[in-house]
């Protein structure tokens, strides 16, 4: 049986990038208020799984080709790196730098090496959660 | 507030429970869902619901305003936790169901070689 | 170099991250596995040393001050166990490569192997409880992906049940954790050590120490709460049953002598009674386990709830001797039955079973198998020089010195009880008539028996030597019953 997808097809287009310039917006706003790379990761993964829903998993293989296990062992070496970075200047693990920079377009904007750490966990969520939900999804 | 919260505690827990005794496999997952979540809950309580403004330094906000930080971020790691956990159950409990054809967990006791 | 400390559970976690990445490059996969391993084993030895040498070893996390940033303590006893457990990984890597099986190691066998021992050494490293819990979670996870690997029925079957134990505990932990918090606004354990003797009411503290003596029961299969460990550990394959038997119940044992004597000690009469009736208790119904079944597996999987009940009891002591025992016994404890699960490895695939009503005869085939059986067998059961002699011997000193001399006596009597099960193995397996077995090829017999023997050897040393090591060992024990030492290096920082 063939159902009708068109409506949704139509609203996931649209929808689909609302919610990942807001798991963006999320993923900043981290910085210094509630959000962070847990929470824009989950978002982005559930826009992905949206797609998923509206055109199959396969269709979106094919858009996003990205092998989700190395994923998430890309984020997690870049969240130790940069934990681990402390070691090099003899300072305790997990210790963070921080600075007030003055970039072109932002203004005076402070850089946190809390980012990257963020970066890392953000692939890392996502990686973590698109291999569970497609492990349970693939097979039929 | 905090007694409010205590039942509502309480109520999840005996839920839990309720929910776990059952021989379905997907209730017992349920169940554990729950069970966690009374558990962060007993956490951010007893660590004092006093405090309305979240815990991040802003101007004009006197110190005893803050919401203690240390149980939010203890809740926000055993949530992801529990996160990983549950989602791992469910792909086992979908494996087992697969493979031995049952999520009744009457069936499954005891081993295949059982003297 | 402030940061020593931690590089026994960085180096595993960098180095399964990476292995992850190429999942079916065996070679590579076993090689880099086992480098990590031995790197660990090295850097572990390193802090050794250094806390020998300097005293304790603190670090806390992101620079801040004592008891508001985590803090990761080495003193010598976690240094000790550290060791010991990088060692037990990088012979569990070794005796991998011939029995695994190239579908396990092409789906991250390695990988969660070397997260198990991320989250054991974290367990054994941390100064704070709730950071106890994430590396207890971390190693629990490698542990539930271990027990279900490869997918068979069996294994899918108990991994539910491991799961839904592991969960319920894991939900207790974080509710004790909490009320701990609720009463004494702090978790750093070096905290807790100065703020619980300031509190008046001590009921409530009493509550929560049973209550946390329950989680840490789940985990280290003490009496009645042992009761999903036999069916569980029975189901995955070998190598992965002997990391377990070696590793994770003595985690939980590790943090009820880490909490019993650092800080919930306002109540002594109760808690530690209470603790040693647990531990007799355990041991008797390790006794009648050890006994029952005629299933090699079995027979070492309720021996290791015997030893925890063993180790557990001279703790509660709380006197030189039985904590000193129990440091010396816990160590032996993880490298013998590590050993033994290995030589019942071999013993298992030369039959084909683990039934031992369906073995005989192995003795004029494979006598160095026997021979290295029969030793690891005393060893376990504590005959003198072996590796289990001294342990016992003080912790039976540790009892008639302490309040519950009737402990003492079982211990002794049950010794026997070891003995008969593991001897039993060999009567059955090594003596009687032979049966038809499939020849095992030389080089797998070889590629398994070796790390077997040299695991065997080091017991051997172990005990033989155990002069040598007593001044560790008393270093350690004297941290355990001075809770002073502990607080002031980590708030010296």
């Amino acid at each position: 049986m063939k159902t009708n997808d068109v409506m949704l097809q139509t609203v996931t287009k649209v929808v689909t990038f609302i919610i990942l310039m807001f798991a963006v917006h999320i993923f900043f706003a981290g910085h210094y208020t509630p959000g962070g790379g847990f929470v824009g990761g989950l978002l982005t993964a559930s826009a992905i799984v949206l797609l998923m829903l509206a055109f199959g998993i396969r269709t979106v293989k094919k858009i996003i080709p990205v092998n989700y296990v190395v994923m998430t062992s890309v984020g997690l070496l870049v969240a130790i790196g940069t934990a681990a970075a402390s070691i090099l200047f003899d300072v305790p693990f997990f210790t963070h730098a921080y600075d007030y920079f003055e970039l072109p377009l932002f203004g005076e904007t402070s850089l946190h090496s809390a980012l990257l750490f963020d970066v890392g966990v953000y692939l890392v969520v996502v990686g973590v959660t698109m291999t569970i939900i497609q492990t349970i999804g693939e097979d039929e | 507030m905090e007694i409010i919260m205590s039942v509502v505690i309480g109520f999840m827990f005996m839920a839990a429970v309720y929910l776990m005794l059952s021989k379905s496999l997907i209730r017992i997952i349920i169940g554990t869902g729950l069970l966690s979540h009374g558990a962060h809950l007993l956490l951010l309580t007893m660590g004092g619901l006093g405090g309305e403004a979240p815990p991040v330094v802003a101007y004009g906000v006197s110190v005893s305003d803050y919401a203690d930080p240390l149980p939010q971020a203890l809740i926000l790691t055993a949530i992801v936790i529990s996160f990983a956990v549950t989602s791992f159950f469910l792909v086992v409990a979908y494996r087992a169901y697969q493979e031995l054809g049952t999520d009744n967990m009457e069936l499954l006791k005891g081993t295949e070689d059982h003297e | 170099m402030s940061n020593l400390l931690l590089f026994p559970i960085i180096i595993p976690l960098i180095m399964a991250t990476i292995l992850m990445l190429f999942p079916n490059k065996i070679k590579m996969q076993r090689l880099v596995a086992l480098l990590s391993a031995l790197v660990t084993l090295i850097a572990s030895l390193f802090l050794l040393f250094k806390v020998y040498n300097d005293g304790i070893q603190v670090v806390t996390l992101g620079s801040w001050p004592a008891p508001f940033g985590i803090s990761m303590v080495s003193d010598l006893f976690s240094a000790l166990l550290v060791v010991t457990t990088s060692l037990i990984v990088l012979f569990v890597v070794l005796y991998s490569f011939p029995t695994i099986g190239i579908k396990r190691e092409q789906s991250f066998y390695y990988p969660a192997v070397l997260f198990l021992l991320t989250g054991v050494n974290g367990a054994f490293t941390t100064g704070d409880i709730f950071n106890l819990f994430v590396f207890v979670e971390v190693l629990l996870m490698a542990s539930y992906t271990l027990i279900v690997h490869g997918g068979e029925r069996q294994q899918l079957r108990e991994s539910i049940k491991y799961l839904l134990v592991n969960i319920i505990s894991s939900a207790l932990f974080v509710a004790a954790v909490a009320l701990l918090y609720s009463v004494t606004g702090t978790l750093n354990m070096a905290d807790l050590a100065v703020k619980i003797p300031q509190i008046e009411n001590t009921g409530i503290l009493t509550v929560i120490a049973v209550l946390f003596l329950v989680v840490f029961g789940f985990k280290a299969a003490i009496f009645p709460l042992y009761f999903w460990l036999p069916a569980s550990y029975h189901a995955p394959p070998m190598p992965i049953l002997a990391l377990f038997g070696a590793l994770l119940t003595k985690v939980g044992v590790y943090a009820i002598m880490r909490t019993y004597t650092l800080f919930f000690t306002m109540n002594v009469g109760f808690t530690h009674e209470l603790l040693a009736i647990i531990a007799i208790l355990t041991i008797l119904a390790g006794c009648v386990g050890a006994l029952a079944y005629f299933d090699v597996k079995k027979i070492i999987i309720y021996n290791i709830i015997i030893a925890v009940g063993v180790i557990l009891f001279g703790v509660s002591q709380l006197n030189e001797a039985g904590v000193q025992g129990s440091i010396l016994y816990l160590i032996h404890d993880m490298m013998i039955k590590a050993a033994l699960f290995f030589l019942v490895g071999i013993v298992a695939v030369i039959f084909g079973t683990s039934n031992l009503r369906k073995m005989g005869g192995l003795m004029k085939t494979y006598p160095v198998l026997g021979w290295t059986y029969l030793v690891a067998a005393f060893g376990l059961a504590g005959i003198p020089p072996l590796s289990g002699f001294p342990g016992k011997l003080l912790i039976v000193q540790g009892g008639f010195e302490g309040p519950q001399f009737w402990g003492s006596i079982v211990i002794l009597a049950t010794s026997l009880i070891v003995l008969l099960s593991a001897v039993r193995i060999f009567i059955y397996a090594f003596w009687g008539e032979p049966v038809e077995t499939e020849p095992l090829k030389k080089s797998a017999y070889h590629a398994m028996l070796i790390p077997s023997m040299l695991l065997v050897a080091i017991t051997v040393f172990f005990g033989v030597g155990a002069e040598l090591f007593m001044p560790l060992v008393s270093g350690a024990a004297e941290v355990l019953l001075n809770p002073s030492l502990y607080i002031e290096a980590v708030f010296k920082e």
